[in-house]
């Protein structure tokens, strides 16, 4: 019935909009787990990039996806040795 | 040369036989020689959609196992003479009985004698899929607008590219304008916008497609049925054809005006 209302004014939206969200979120796992790679990859891209400003414990590294209800997140926690001092020239 | 297509989706009973049935009469209609095999070893069933079922003598797996020769095996189709044949799979035998050198042989064979090989894969990923994708030349995903199967079909598709097979294009099954004039269902451009791959086709959810698996007569040959018009569309666009997708969204009157005089619609 509150459907109803909703769609009588226009304000619902259908039932796609949330099939697509879920649809979106569950691929991003399903992409990513398929291709094992492709973390790999990204952490050692991470690991060039940041040691061009910090010294870090690559074997401490790691890289997670954590999904939320609304939401997916990459989560990387990279622990710092030590951190560079930049003088500016 | 011919051209061996592998029908495929990932999840089950989103249409793939029937789409696999039609698009083999489809073609045939327009004067290929085409060849449908069914590659779902243990659960056969393109023989029946087609009503093939009381000729089966010889099957795919006596074929590569040698007990007959590849023509012994095929199938003529009632209506379609030497225009349409099936390969039927075995239906006692587990799907791992076939190995995939045995398929590429096949395929290779039945690809110099026919125009159109069209490969009916079994549902899932495992071995029965990996043997149906071997030796294809292209791939048709069907997928229908439910999250399950489109994530099934995003799966698929990765697989496909993982196995080198990048020419693959989607099928999307049983759309409803209804629902998707409410808002209740994925429309075309809500699929498109996660899968990304180029769309064959879009075949509405209709009776008639079940009345004709009923009758074994595929839907395409029936000129009143709108599910039957988007399969002759997308027959026309695998033979390289430029046929733009119907707007679903059509007027009711025009549709039960269609629906009473049999018309064509582009889907």
């Amino acid at each position: 019935m509150l459907e109803f209302i909703g769609r009588l004014f226009g304000g619902f939206e259908g039932s796609k909009h949330k099939a697509k969200e879920r649809l979106r979120l569950v691929l991003v796992h399903d992409r990513a787990s398929l291709s094992p790679g492709l973390v790999e990859d990204l952490k050692e891209e991470l690991i060039q990039v940041i040691s061009k400003y910090m010294e870090i414990d690559e074997e401490g590294l790691e890289v997670n996806f954590d999904q939320g209800d609304d939401s997916v997140a990459l989560i990387a926690n990279i622990p710092i040795k030590n951190v560079k001092r930049r003088v500016k020239e | 040369m011919g051209k061996v297509l592998v029908v495929t989706s990932g999840k089950g009973g989103v249409g793939k036989t029937t789409s696999a049935a039609n698009l083999g009469v489809g073609l045939a209609e327009l004067g290929q020689k085409v060849c449908l095999v069914d590659a779902d070893i243990g659960l056969r069933n393109l023989d029946v959609v087609l009503g093939l079922e009381n000729r089966i003598v010889y099957d795919l797996l006596d074929v590569v196992e040698g007990h007959c020769r590849l023509k012994q095996a095929l199938i003529k189709d009632k209506l379609h003479g030497e225009r349409l044949f099936l390969l039927p799979a075995a239906q006692t035998r587990e799907k791992d009985a076939v190995k995939p050198e045995q398929m590429q042989k096949l395929m290779y064979q039945l690809k110099r004698d026919f125009d159109y090989v069209i490969v009916d894969s079994p549902a899932g990923i495992e071995h029965g899929f990996k043997n149906a994708i071997v030796g294809a030349d292209a791939a048709i995903v069907i997928t229908t607008p439910e999250v399950s199967a489109v994530r099934d079909a995003d799966r698929i598709i990765g697989l496909l590219e993982a196995a080198e097979l990048y020419d693959h294009k989607l099928v999307v099954n049983r759309l409803r304008p209804d629902m998707i004039r409410r808002g209740d269902m994925m429309d075309l451009e809500d699929i498109d916008d996660i899968l990304a791959i180029p769309i064959l086709g879009v075949i509405p959810d209709d009776e008639s497609i079940i009345i004709s698996t009923n009758r074994g007569e595929p839907v395409v040959a029936n000129m009143r049925s709108r599910p039957g018009q988007a399969y002759r569309n997308i027959v026309r666009r695998l033979m390289g054809e430029e046929i733009p997708l119907m707007d679903l969204q059509e007027n009711r009157v025009i549709h039960w005006l269609r629906r009473f005089v049999g018309g064509d619609g582009n889907y």
